[in-house]
């Protein structure tokens, strides 16, 4: 019971972090390079165009999701099955809604890095 | 790339790693949390690891919306994982913990991965601004 507990926040985890991770990339990018704009116009009109965008406020939603799962998870299960699985999962599956829904050139050399990284977690926690 | 978001992307890797070991560890001495007690969850916050790993989790936050404001998401999260990295060496050299053969295959893994994926294009162009460099690019 232990273990399907620990899986089923895995799952809520990278679910809920991949949605999270696509909408604030989304909203980062509509918001535009923050170093310069608080030079240019200081840090609360930064604060102010993240708090006024839709896809920040619903990232930070999804992201608060992932991160109760991942408390959750840590309730259950060893942190060396739950980080490494949801991280690894994770790195893969915002490649995939990368590539989809912000239309970012995953090429070669970014799928080599995800797959890379996400086998090397794997076996960090072996 | 210039060294200020070299330092952006590092404070992503430390605040990141450092804040889940010490979610890890209060929540350890939190217990386990069912169901039908939800509402410990809540005051799992109340504990000082768990309340310490939120404010590095907050500056991971800061930092990370940082970097994901000039580079693409599949740039960021790759280039950020030398934490499990540092994790290791820190679990080697200075806590004299065993790590095994895969392990270390694990951090090559990572650190070429890094390796690869900083070696390319923080940003995605938009098309017509490829189409502009590459005219540009042809013009003798």
């Amino acid at each position: 019971m232990k273990q399907a507990y620990a899986w089923s926040a895995i799952a809520a985890i990278v679910l809920a972090s991949t949605t999270g991770d696509v909408l604030l990339s989304r909203a980062m990018k509509q918001v535009g390079d923050v170093g310069e704009l608080w030079r240019q116009s200081g840090l609360w009109t930064v604060i102010g165009r993240m708090l006024r965008n839709p896809s920040f406020l619903l990232g930070v939603l999804a992201m608060t999701a992932a991160f109760y799962s991942l408390l959750f998870g840590l309730s259950w299960g060893d942190v060396s099955l739950i980080a490494p699985a949801s991280a690894s999962l994770t790195f893969v599956t915002n490649a995939i809604a990368a590539k989809i829904f912000l239309h970012e050139r995953v090429d070669h050399r970014r799928w080599m890095a995800a797959l890379m990284v996400a086998g090397g977690v794997v076996l960090l926690a072996a | 790339m210039t060294f200020r978001k070299y330092l952006v992307l590092a404070s992503v890797t430390l605040c990141a790693s450092i804040g889940d070991s010490l979610l890890s560890r209060g929540m350890k001495q939190v217990g386990n949390i069912s169901l039908s007690h939800l509402h410990d969850l809540i005051l799992a916050v109340l504990n000082p690891s768990v309340a310490l790993g939120i404010l590095l989790l907050l500056g991971f936050f800061a930092s990370y919306m940082t970097a994901l404001s000039w580079a693409d998401l599949t740039y960021v999260l790759p280039a950020t994982s030398l934490g499990y990295v540092l994790l290791t060496l820190i679990a080697k050299f200075y806590l004299h913990e065993q790590v095994t053969t895969s392990r270390w295959i694990g951090v090559l893994l990572i650190s070429a991965g890094v390796g690869f994926v900083t070696q390319g294009p923080a940003l995605t162009q938009p098309p017509h601004e490829e189409f502009k460099t590459a005219s540009a690019g042809k013009r003798p």
